[in-house]
């Protein structure tokens, strides 16, 4: 093996040191400062027991068996005189083991009533194996830990259980106003009753067939933006556009 | 020529100072090494190092020794009890020996020998046979092996430390490591330019840093450890305080030389080339007792200086293998130390 002399790797191998030492180092200095983690952290599962109807769909889909349930049935004595007493399952224990749950969320994944989350929460270290089986009541004290549920997509619907209460509330509102305005022009203004309201919609039921706007999309194009991004102002461009001159048509038409 | 400040008019006395300054000196400094160590490594390493042992874990060395003083004291069934026993004491003592003669400042040395060079090259190689001890007395095949490469590691480098330091002799005319010191002040390229011995003697300098490494076992000459193939070496089989016996006599290993590095090749006490210490009155010390404490200032800079390139070389290179460890000293380090002899006693003649 021929002999090679020191090289200026030597060199460059001590510099890199030094510049490592110079620089700030990486550790985390955990118990004293905690780590900042990703909002939706996946840290511990946590039980939301108002939803829970004890399917026991989590329990059976589990994959190591960690999710423990018992419950018992209760009869609810009927609403109306005479109907028929219904039950009710009833939850007495839902613990999860730590110690054997993987981390899977399988069990979120399948909960059909949203009674299971991920919380963040991660610091619940024990100095024994059992303490690691946590009952409902620890579970139910993680929901406090759970980030809402994320935002929906930008003009998309709204979920159902919020439209159908915004329609109601609306609905009740109308009534309202209508019960109102009914007292006070009695019987002479009742025929005009309902064109208020329906005078609005009529004009949202303009259905223009989309094309794209070519002297919108050129400039855009002009200015520097993508072709997707023109495409799609070019349309919204068009659209408006036609829409204007349909409204203005039916005002000068009526 | 000064006398050191503890040359009392009791014997007894002077003595008793002298030994317990020594031992406290012994004890403290390769703490501050050790210290060092753990945080500059770390921080090569993008790490934090100790860090809850009191501020920024300074206690953390001082609680390490209180918990190997805790722990049981086990000698292996198959052990040679007392050779076993003896080994870390005969490893530590070296180490201490040599501070006696070590001058740490003007005035600050225990014992100004004429011949202070030699002894403390001689009794520097003594340390060898303790580890020797450890590992044959250990009966286990790790410390066996890690003993056997310490002892042809320590024989090998023992020349190229021993001929770096002769050039140093031949260039100061002296073996009194006071006499190198002054020396070295006293020197002047062409006569004129003040400077220390480590620019004439560049290559000496090298060699004796680099065999230096090698005779602490220091990575990247740690084979006779190597934690990855013999355990721990001759270490393998010690725990407890024996165990932080060996470790204490590698930390005031790296001060012991590191110190004969500064009094050889780095101008000793003395901050800069051809400048000298204050020593002037200051309140109530006199002004020899300002020198002292401001020399040793200097030269624990200095050493401490050494020590942290050590610690550098030690987070940077990987390990050597044993036969480029041979190979280095026999035909380079050995050659090459013969050459800057020669080469030095050529200019003191001619000079």
């Amino acid at each position: 093996m021929p002999a090679t002399l020191p090289q200026i790797g030597l060199l460059k191998g001590l510099a890199l040191t030094l510049k490592t030492m110079l620089k700030p180092a990486t550790t985390a200095q955990y118990p004293h400062v905690k780590p900042a983690l990703p909002p939706r952290s996946r840290g511990v599962i946590a039980l939301m027991e108002e939803n829970c109807t004890v399917c026991m769909l989590c329990a059976r889909e589990c994959p190591d068996w960690c999710i423990y349930i018992d419950s018992h049935k209760e009869v609810v004595p009927p609403k109306d005189e005479g109907a028929r007493a219904r039950t009710r399952n009833v939850l007495d224990r839902f613990a999860i083991d730590f110690a054997l749950c993987m981390y899977c969320g399988i069990c979120i994944e399948v909960c059909p009533f949203d009674a299971l989350f991920w919380s963040p929460e991660f610091e619940y270290s024990t100095y024994s194996i059992r303490e690691l089986t946590h009952e409902k009541e620890q579970l139910r004290a993680w929901m406090d830990t759970v980030p809402a549920p994320p935002e929906l997509e930008v003009g998309a619907e709204l979920p159902k259980e919020i439209a159908d209460g915004l329609a109601a509330a609306r609905k009740a509102a109308e009534q309202a106003s209508a019960a109102v305005t009914a007292a006070a022009d009695a019987a002479p203004a009742a025929a005009k009753e309902g064109a208020g309201p329906t005078a609005t919609a009529v004009e949202e039921d303009i259905h223009v067939e989309v094309q794209i706007d070519q002297a919108v999309f050129d400039q855009l194009i002009a200015e520097g933006k993508t072709e997707r991004v023109a495409r799609a102002k070019a349309k919204a461009a068009y659209v408006r556009a036609e829409k204007a001159r349909i409204r203005a048509e039916r005002e000068s038409g009526q | 020529m000064t006398e050191s400040l503890l040359a009392l008019d009791n014997v007894w006395l002077a003595l008793l100072l002298k030994v317990a300054a020594i031992v406290g000196f012994f004890l403290v400094a390769p703490l501050v090494v050790g210290y060092i160590e753990h945080k500059g490594l770390a921080h090569m390493q993008a790490r934090l190092g100790p860090m809850e042992a009191a501020f920024h874990g300074i206690g953390q060395l001082p609680a390490d020794g209180i918990k190997f003083i805790q722990k049981e004291d086990i000698i292996p069934a198959n052990a040679d009890k007392w050779v076993f026993s003896l080994a870390p004491g005969v490893a530590l003592v070296p180490a201490m020996v040599i501070l006696a003669v070590i001058p740490l400042g003007p005035g600050l040395w225990a014992e100004d020998l004429d011949t202070g060079v030699f002894f403390a090259l001689a009794v520097s190689s003594v340390s060898v046979i303790g580890i020797l001890m450890a590992a044959w007395s250990s009966a286990s095949k790790y410390s066996l092996m890690g003993g056997i490469r310490a002892a042809a590691q320590l024989i090998a480098y023992e020349l190229p430390l021993v001929l770096g330091a002769a050039a140093v002799v031949l260039q100061a005319g002296t073996m009194s490591l006071v006499g190198i010191v002054e020396a070295q002040n006293d020197f002047r390229i062409l006569g004129v330019v003040p400077m220390w011995f480590v620019l004439p003697q560049a290559l000496g300098f090298l060699l004796f840093f680099v065999a230096s490494l090698a005779e602490l076992s220091r990575p990247p000459f740690d084979m006779p450890i190597a934690d990855s193939e013999l355990i721990f070496g001759h270490m393998t089989e010690y725990t407890g305080l024996r165990y932080a016996f060996f470790m204490l006599a590698e930390y005031a290993g790296i001060v012991v030389l590191s110190a004969l590095a500064v009094v050889l090749f780095l101008g000793g006490w003395y901050p800069l080339p051809g400048v000298g210490l204050p020593s002037f009155d200051v309140l109530f010390l006199p002004g020899e007792v300002v020198a002292a404490l401001a020399g040793f200032a200097v030269t624990m800079g200095k050493i401490v200086a050494l020590a942290f390139v050590m610690i550098w070389f030690r987070a940077t290179f990987p390990r050597l293998r044993e036969d480029q460890l041979q190979r280095i000293s026999w035909l380079a380090f050995i050659p090459l130390a013969i050459l800057n002899i020669v080469v030095v006693a050529v200019f003191k003649v001619v000079a």
